[in-house]
């Protein structure tokens, strides 16, 4: 069950649209019930589809269209890699292959401890500040040197 | 506001985008100035296409004329719609737009709204960049506690209602149908045009979608003029125009220099070649752009038809630059890799073509292809061109036929020698990022 909290969310999310397009909001539903959650279940959807007045089939075609949500439980900690061309001229492969290393997992894997999971990313608009990583879909980590990745990963307990 | 630079330079520091920052360096002046003298939509429209305008998410098409396809007299809603969903390799200079300088977008975006009559408008921004979404939401809100958004805008009669809409990770969205079928909450699948968004767009409503940098640029062109802006580029190719330099040079990032520019001096501006290595090709327009080698970019310049006439096109302005450092073969890799991952999957010729794309170009990189792999990337490429709804099927061929036509020869030593023609220590060391290590 989604919290009050949650909810509130989503209600400001509907707000913004006209009032018979309550589906508009459904991105931003599924976005809010995941950073809850941790990943999206097939009850969290059902719950996001009663809420929305959608159809359950709706909503996971909406879930599963888009990359940046999780159909299946992931680590504490979400770290995806940009390894695109322009982050790729600039390290963003060798971020990753660092971090597979450090992590002793490979992409769409999750370390022992749940603490990582480690997904390959594509184009995050943000190819001047390679390597580029993004943690738990919402903090976007810039310049990532083999010293700016260690103290990342220090800092995720 | 400086004459050149005046989308991103004049705002610099933490605070520039706030509204007290954006109103001192003379924000808002003309919503004002078109409040005030009560200057009729039409005559906006028109300043727009005397500035040579060209919409800059990658496309080109002038916005005045754009604009001009709106149906005035329709009664009922009608939407104003800005694309920031950013996710073409090598662009990234919307989210600095936004992040330093999202009132302006706002500004824009209601002058929009007042030239074709629409009450409401959504910014669709780009899913991995959720900061910059919270302020541009913050922004919002500063612009609605100072009767700049909603009912009765500065008591002139006129009401605009602005949000923003987070997308979630799906480079198609960046295609205008697809992206108003996302705002619908649906899968980002791309409309058959005609019928085009002027007259079924938004909840299939006339709807107008621009990028954030065209946006952008209309305030400074109601201030100063169409003809100044049009002065500040080229015939054709007004105004100045945000370059997202990338890829191995000294000092990556964005740089707003007129349009006409010659390419030599945003590549200096861009700190030159990393450890001043040679230049092998760029790639002028974004990763759908072709990939043109050193001898015919050094001589183009930054606009439009210049580029075009090289054979490749300016796109959204990414610039992503290769040293000697790359190989080719999988520059090419990656990037067909690139969309085959986000083809949606809707038209046959993208969905099935883009798979073979990158797993043909993907065996010549590790050692496995065959000597007819170059006729058949080719073919492929044929057979997805012109075959499918929307331009992801172009821009996954495109790359692909660059990349055969300028450094065919490398593809060629894969094939035959089963190994890149650069040694893989020397590309190792190209992405400087174990020089610290």
């Amino acid at each position: 069950m989604l919290s009050q909290e949650s909810l509130k969310q989503i209600d400001r999310e509907i707000a913004k649209y006209p009032a018979e397009q309550k589906q508009s909001a459904v991105m931003a539903a599924l976005a809010i019930a995941q950073m809850e959650q941790g990943w999206l279940s097939t009850e969290t959807m059902a719950e996001v589809a009663n809420h929305l007045g959608m159809a359950p089939m709706a909503v996971y075609e909406v879930a599963s269209f888009y990359n940046m949500y999780d159909l299946a439980p992931v680590g504490k900690y979400k770290i995806t890699v940009c390894t695109n061309l322009p982050c790729a001229l600039s390290g963003g492969v060798h971020a990753a292959d660092y971090l597979k290393q450090k992590l002793g997992v490979g992409f769409n894997e999750t370390t022992p401890d749940g603490r990582f999971t480690l997904k390959e990313g594509e184009c995050m608009g943000a190819c001047g500040d390679a390597p580029v990583m993004l943690v738990n879909n919402v903090r976007m980590c810039s310049f990532m040197q083999p010293e700016q990745i260690d103290r990342l990963l220090g800092e995720c307990k | 506001m400086g004459a050149l630079g005046f989308i991103l330079d004049a705002a610099e520091g933490e605070r520039s985008w706030r509204l007290a920052e954006y109103v001192r360096r003379g924000g808002y002046t003309a919503l004002k100035k078109i409040i005030n003298e009560n200057i009729p939509p039409e005559n906006i429209v028109a300043e727009l296409k005397k500035s040579s305008l060209r919409g800059r998410g990658g496309a080109g098409f002038p916005t005045g004329l754009k604009w001009s396809f709106m149906p005035r007299q329709f009664p009922g809603a009608k939407y104003v719609v800005c694309n920031s969903d950013e996710g073409e390799p090598g662009t990234f200079k919307d989210r600095d737009i936004l992040r330093w300088n999202p009132h302006m977008v706002i500004e824009g975006m209601i002058i929009a709204g007042y030239a074709m009559g629409c009450a409401r408008g959504y910014n669709y921004i780009h899913g991995e960049i959720w900061d910059i979404y919270k302020r541009f939401e913050e922004a919002l809100e500063e612009a609605r506690a100072a009767q700049l958004l909603g009912d009765n805008i500065l008591g002139s009669g006129f009401s605009f209602e602005l949000q923003a809409h987070h997308g979630y990770g799906a480079y198609i969205c960046g295609e205008e149908t697809a992206l108003l079928e996302s705002i619908e909450g649906k899968k980002g699948q791309p409309r058959f045009k005609p019928p085009f968004p002027a007259s079924f767009g938004l909840y299939g409503k006339p709807t107008t979608i621009n990028n954030t940098e065209t946006f952008a640029s209309v305030p400074w062109i109601i201030n100063e003029g169409g003809d100044k802006f049009l002065e500040l580029g080229k015939p054709n190719n007004g105004g100045t125009k945000l370059f997202s330099v990338s890829g191995h040079v000294n000092r990556p990032g964005n740089f707003e220099v007129s349009m006409g520019t010659p390419f030599p001096e945003l590549l200096a501006m861009a700190g030159g070649m990393r450890d001043g290595r040679k230049l092998k090709g760029v790639i002028p327009g974004g990763s759908s752009a072709p990939v043109l080698p050193t001898e015919i970019i050094m001589e183009c310049t930054l606009d439009y038809d210049s580029i075009a006439k090289a054979g490749s096109m300016l796109g959204s302005g990414a610039v992503i630059v290769m040293d000697e450092t790359t190989c080719m073969v999988k520059a090419l890799e990656r990037l067909s890799y690139f969309y085959f991952e986000e083809s949606c999957g809707q038209c046959t010729p993208c969905r099935e073509g883009t798979g073979w794309l990158y797993r043909v170009v993907h065996r010549i990189e590790h050692g496995e292809g065959r000597p007819e792999d170059l006729d058949l990337l080719n073919s492929v490429t044929e057979n997805i061109m012109g075959r499918t709804i929307c331009a992801l099927g172009d821009a996954a061929a495109m790359p692909v036929r660059g990349f055969l036509k300028h450094f065919k020869a490398e593809f060629e030593y894969h094939i035959q020698n089963r190994k890149c023609l650069v040694p893989e220590d020397v590309q190792r060391a190209g992405s400087g990022f174990f020089k610290v290590a």
